[in-house]
Parts: C-alpha cells; sequence; structure tokens
C-alpha cells in the first residue's frame, strides 16, 4: 500500500501535515505527536524581525469553530533559524516555512535568509492572512499583485515554494491560476475566513481586532468546495485545508483534489488529530483496497 | 508532562450558588500536578470545541478537586456531570507556583473565583499556619472552601456586602486587618491583580499572581493567551508571554496588567 505522495517535487511519506500557526514549530505538540510520522511540518508564520502581533482578546469560540486574530506574532526569521529549524531537524518529516512579510522587500528578506539553511524543504507564503493591516493580505487579493510576489520570491528561492490563498476572493481560481503564472510550484488553501462575534452583555467585539479569521470544522464545506474550483482551474499541486478533524474530512479534501492536507484548529482540541488522520486514511484504503493513495487524489471530478 | 486523559467523576456537588466542586480521578495528571497548574476541560457539545481552562484546587494522590462557577455555556454543562461520568481534559498545564522559593510569612490573595487555586498552594507551603496568611473575597456570606482554609492558614474575608469580615476586596480587608508579609501568591479579577501589583511594589516585596485570558491549544502553541511584559520575553522575543505555557503564575513585576 503506498501512501507517499510528491509535493512540488519533495516526497511526503503520507499526504498529512499540520497547518501553519497551529502547531508552533512542533515543539509544544512533542508531548502528544510522535512528528516522525507526521508527512510534514508546516511551522508558524515567520517574518524578517520580531512582530508583537495584536492585542488580546486574540480568539474567540464560534459555533463549532472560532475566530482568531493572533496578528502573526512571531521571533523573527534569527530565532526561528537557531531554535526552530534545529529542532525540527531532529526528525524524519518534511520541514516547510511559512513566511509572511508587510511588503515584498520584507518577505524576500526571508526567504533569502532561508537559502543559508540547509532544511526547509519547501516554503509557504501566506499572501492571505486577515489580521495584518499593510501587505499579507493585500497580496492575496489582487491577482496582478500576486503573481508578482510569487515572480519576486521565485528568482530568489531554491526551494519549491507553495503560495497560500485566502478564501475572502471574488475567485479562488483566479487566485490560483495567478500565483500559477507567477511561477508558483504549488498552492495551499484556505487560510482562514474573515468573521466577526459581538460579545452582547459587554456590548464590543470578542477580538480586540474587531474581525478574526474564522477556521475549525464549520469551515469545511467552503474549504472543500474551493479546493474542488482550484483543482479544475490550475496544474500544479494543491494542499487542502479547513475544518479537517478526521480521516474522512480528509479524504474529502483529497478526492476534491488536494495532493497532501492540513490539520489545524483540530490539533488544539484533539492533539493526537494528525497521527488519527494518517492511521485512518491507511485503514480506509485497506478496506476500500486501494493500492496507491493516488487513485483518491483528485478522483471525483 | 501534560496528557489527554479521559477521566472519572468521583464527586460533583454544590458549594455556593453557581459554584461546583468536581472531584476527579486521573491516571497521571494529578501525580504530576502542581498547585497553581490548571487543566484544559473539554465539552462533550461538537459546537463547543476550545477547551475551558479549570485551576487545580487540591491534588489528592490520583485525584484533583476544579471548584469553577458557572458562566456560560460550557461550565453549565460540566456542572450536571455525576459521579462515574466521564470527561476528557488536558494537564497538567502551566508552571504552577514554587512553594520553596521563598522563606518568611506568605500572604495568599483569593478574590471570587480566585479562591480555589490558592487552597493546594496554602496547604503546600512550608510554615505554621500563622506563617501563612490568606485573605479571601467573596460576594456575599457564601464563602466556599473557607472550612477547608481554616485547617491550614490563618483567614481573613473581605465581602462585596459586608455581610462577613471586612466590607470590601481583599486589598480593604489586608489594610483594615493591618497584615504584612514577605511574599504575595493571588489569584482574582484583573483590577484585584492591579491593586495587589502595586501593593507589592510599595512594600517591595515580590508578588506572584496568576492570570487568565481566553485559550485555544493550553500549550503554548497557538499565541491566543498572551499577557504584556514589562521586558522582552525569552521565548517570543517581543514583550508577550504566553499565559498558557510561560505562566498562568507571573511575578507582577514582570508583567503590564
Ligand atoms: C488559567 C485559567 C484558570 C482558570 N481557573 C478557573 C477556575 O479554577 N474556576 C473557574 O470557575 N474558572 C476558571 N477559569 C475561567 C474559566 O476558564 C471560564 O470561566 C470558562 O472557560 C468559561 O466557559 P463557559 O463555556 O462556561 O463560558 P463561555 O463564556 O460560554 O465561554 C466561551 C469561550 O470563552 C472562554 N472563556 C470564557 N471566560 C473565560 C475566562 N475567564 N478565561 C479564559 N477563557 C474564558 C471559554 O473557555 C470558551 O472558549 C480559569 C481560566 C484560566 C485562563
Ligand atoms: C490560531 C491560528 C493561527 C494561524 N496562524 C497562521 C499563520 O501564521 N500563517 C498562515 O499561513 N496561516 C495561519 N493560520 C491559518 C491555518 O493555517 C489554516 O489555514 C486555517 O486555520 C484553516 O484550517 P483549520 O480549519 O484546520 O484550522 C492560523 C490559524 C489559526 C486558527
Ligand atoms: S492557548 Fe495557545 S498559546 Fe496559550
Amino acid at each position: 500500500m503506498k501512501t507517499s505522495v510528491n509535493l512540488c517535487g519533495v516526497e511526503l511519506k503520507n499526504p498529512v501535515m499540520t497547518a501553519s500557526g497551529t502547531f508552533g514549530s512542533g515543539m509544544e505538540y512533542a508531548d502528544f505527536v510522535d512528528l516522525n510520522r507526521l508527512g510534514a511540518v508546516v511551522t508558524k508564520g515567520v517574518a524578517d524581525h520580531p512582530w508583537p502581533g495584536n492585542p488580546a482578546p486574540r480568539i474567540a469560540e464560534t459555533y463549532g469553530g472560532m475566530i482568531n486574530a493572533i496578528g502573526l506574532q512571531n521571533p523573527g526569521i534569527e530565532v526561528f533559524a537557531s531554535r526552530d529549524l534545529p529542532f525540527l531537524e531532529q526528525f524524519d518529516t518534511k520541514v516547510i516555512v511559512n513566511v509572511c512579510g508587510h511588503s515584498e522587500e520584507e518577505y524576500l528578506n526571508v526567504v533569502e535568509r532561508l537559502q543559508e539553511e540547509k532544511r526547509p524543504d519547501l516554503l509557504e507564503i501566506n499572501i492571505s492572512c486577515p489580521n495584518v493591516k499593510e501587505g499579507g493580505i493585500a497580496f492575496g487579493t489582487q491577482p496582478k499583485t500576486a503573481e508578482a510576489i510569487t515572480k519576486a520570491i521565485k528568482k530568489v528561492a531554491k526551494q519549491p515554494i507553495i503560495m497560500k490563498l485566502s478564501p475572502n476572493v471574488t475567485s479562488i481560481a483566479d487566485m490560483a491560476r495567478a500565483v500559477e503564472a507567477g511561477g508558483a510550484d504549488g498552492v495551499s488553501l484556505i487560510n482562514t475566513l474573515t468573521g466577526m462575534k459581538i460579545d452582547i452583555n459587554r456590548r464590543t467585539f470578542a477580538l480586540a481586532n474587531k474581525t478574526g479569521g474564522m477556521s475549525g470544522p464549520a469551515v469545511k464545506p467552503v474549504a472543500v468546495r474551493m479546493v474542488y474550483e482550484v483543482a479544475q482551474a490550475v496544474k500544479i499541486p494543491i494542499v487542502g485545508m479547513g475544518g479537517i478533524q478526521s480521516a474522512e474530512d480528509a479524504l474529502e479534501f483529497l478526492m476534491a483534489g488536494a495532493t497532501a492536507v492540513s490539520i489545524g484548529t483540530a490539533n488544539f482540541y484533539r492533539p493526537t488529530t494528525t497521527i488519527e488522520v494518517v492511521e485512518g486514511i491507511e485503514e480506509f484504503m485497506r478496506k476500500n483496497h486501494v493500492e496507491d493513495i493516488h487513485e483518491l487524489i483528485g478522483c471525483v471530478k | 508532562m501534560s496528557k489527554m486523559e479521559i477521566v472519572t467523576i468521583a464527586k460533583q456537588e454544590c458549594l455556593a450558588p453557581g459554584v461546583y466542586s468536581m472531584w476527579i480521578r486521573t491516571e497521571d495528571i494529578a501525580r504530576n500536578a502542581r498547585p497553581g497548574q490548571f487543566i484544559s476541560v473539554y465539552s462533550k457539545d461538537g459546537s463547543r470545541l476550545l477547551p475551558r481552562p479549570i485551576s487545580i484546587c487540591e491534588i489528592d494522590g490520583d485525584y484533583l478537586r476544579l471548584v469553577y462557577r458557572v458562566v456560560g455555556k460550557g461550565t453549565d454543562e460540566f456542572k450536571d456531570y455525576v459521579e462515574d461520568d466521564t470527561l476528557r481534559v488536558m494537564g497538567p498545564l502551566g508552571n504552577g507556583y514554587d512553594v520553596e522559593a521563598h522563606e518568611g510569612v506568605a500572604v495568599l490573595f483569593g478574590g471570587g473565583i480566585g479562591v480555589p487555586p490558592m487552597l493546594e498552594l496554602a496547604k503546600r507551603l512550608p510554615g505554621k499556619k500563622q506563617d501563612k496568611i490568606v485573605v479571601l473575597g467573596y460576594r456575599d456570606q457564601n464563602l466556599f472552601l473557607k472550612k477547608e482554609f481554616d485547617q491550614v492558614a490563618t483567614v481573613y474575608i473581605a465581602t462585596d456586602d459586608g455581610s462577613v469580615g471586612i466590607q470590601g476586596n481583599v486589598l480593604d480587608a489586608f489594610k483594615e486587618y493591618g497584615l504584612s508579609g514577605d511574599v504575595f501568591y493571588a489569584c482574582g479579577p484583573k483590577p484585584m491583580l492591579r491593586g495587589i501589583k502595586a501593593l507589592s511594589e510599595q512594600m517591595q516585596c515580590p508578588a506572584y499572581i496568576s492570570l487568565e485570558e481566553r485559550m485555544a491549544c493550553g500549550v503554548g502553541a497557538c499565541l491566543a493567551c498572551i499577557t504584556k511584559t514589562t521586558e522582552v520575553d525569552e521565548h517570543s522575543h517581543v514583550h508577550n508571554a504566553r499565559i498558557c505555557k510561560d505562566g498562568p503564575v507571573f511575578l507582577a513585576s514582570g508583567v503590564e496588567l
């Protein structure tokens, strides 16, 4: 039985990865999860200098999900390269570094710095964070700008690059086509859906940032639909995510056309979700006599 | 090391209007726990996915005691569980108190639902009853857990309605009773903690305060539960520390409230 997939030229032992920002750099979850069993670990977004993020409260629970406005707090690329990357190097898994910035220059600074490191196997470029005012989302909502930043990053990155797309657009297929035209090796989707919650007793917003990105099981049908649309629009591989909490959920994404899947919010309430999904996919394949996982990828047209 | 466990409820009772005490039997969590730490309690309703962080009130072998106030849907669900029901929890989480760190007289402040986490601390701190001063603030004459505190410490009371002890908060009681000490420990609402921080600066004595914030992961991964710090934090490299991992107990001088 073959569960390995080729993601943008990188061989993953299985298609199960973590979603950026929900797993730290794996350190905090090492008590719960054998990182060696994951297809890849995707790290929290990292910028060219430390970012303080947004004020608290940064999260709120919503029906079957949550909204967050962390604001991409991160310690900066230098700390990341000296602390988080060496930690991940101990494991037999692929390392995907998620990159964020306020401007093209800031994205490029991080990507350039990562060229000195041997380990990131892939880069995921976050052009879709809804919680950062300048930059970030601007790159992720206009096809022309998205294409331009993809081109610029592609010029300096030796690692394959995956562009992470926002669902907060008129046509996510157009965005995917734009980054494909810019030379992206893959796309990942979806980032969070912009939402809001009001605290009726305090008559104010539940989040200090007023709005936040919605994630968790409640967003899954939207995410599956978007993965399907993008799969019909581009040739490059897709990483699917949004509300996955079981192997069945992950299989929906694979069948809609994703080569790999990321698990985010579910880590918070079931830290072992990633492993359960790895095992559940294997069991599904055994039961249904699927020899190679590629028989499932994109099988629903 | 923290773990996810399915625990069994050994006993649940109502201590005061809206305040419940739940003893749970754990596999490893209780044995690994320290006062000041907390556990994440999960709802069985799939519409409520995030953990409810609840402090450890008492530790007894394989058993943990949680005392909580019903404030919303999650805690309202928990109150209806009875003996032999099971719950999914994760823990122990957070740093907890270091009971050996200081000598002399300790003053413990607990305000409202900040009272419970002070109990195991009061039990574990070294020293005689007169070296452990506990100042508890309640809404009214429903003095939950007071009896337990009386056995291990010297207790002073403040109530909002003045029905018992000093009318006012724990800081008012501290002043009115003319108390003093060498180290402070506190858990309670933010305004109270601000008062304790100011008092500790004025009296030049360290204060360990326990903070609260909304949590998603409980293990330091998601960066939801931050507090502002006075210095650049060693882990985050910005002026933010994670309450779930670097706390919930902080030296008051190290955080901005
Ligand atoms: C470290 C820590 C220790 C705590 N210890 C205790 C304790 O020993 N006893 C006790 O009664 N309460 C304690 N709390 C507060 C307790 O977590 C909340 O009252 C509880 O989560 C409310 O859940 P709910 O579903 O009833 O309320 P809802 O308002 O419906 O909850 C909605 C969401 O907000 C979160 N939330 C609401 N209030 C708080 C809060 N004050 N702090 C953090 N998250 C909150 C919930 O977890 C949930 O995700 C503690 C909080 C923290 C951070
Ligand atoms: C708390 C939190 C932090 C996140 N941080 C990032 C981030 O730093 N970079 C990024 O590209 N996506 C980030 N995301 C988005 C997730 O990677 C993912 O795209 C989204 O949550 C949908 O998947 P899920 O429903 O499985 O969580 C974050 C999501 C959450 C909930
Ligand atoms: S709750 Fe995730 S870092 Fe504290």
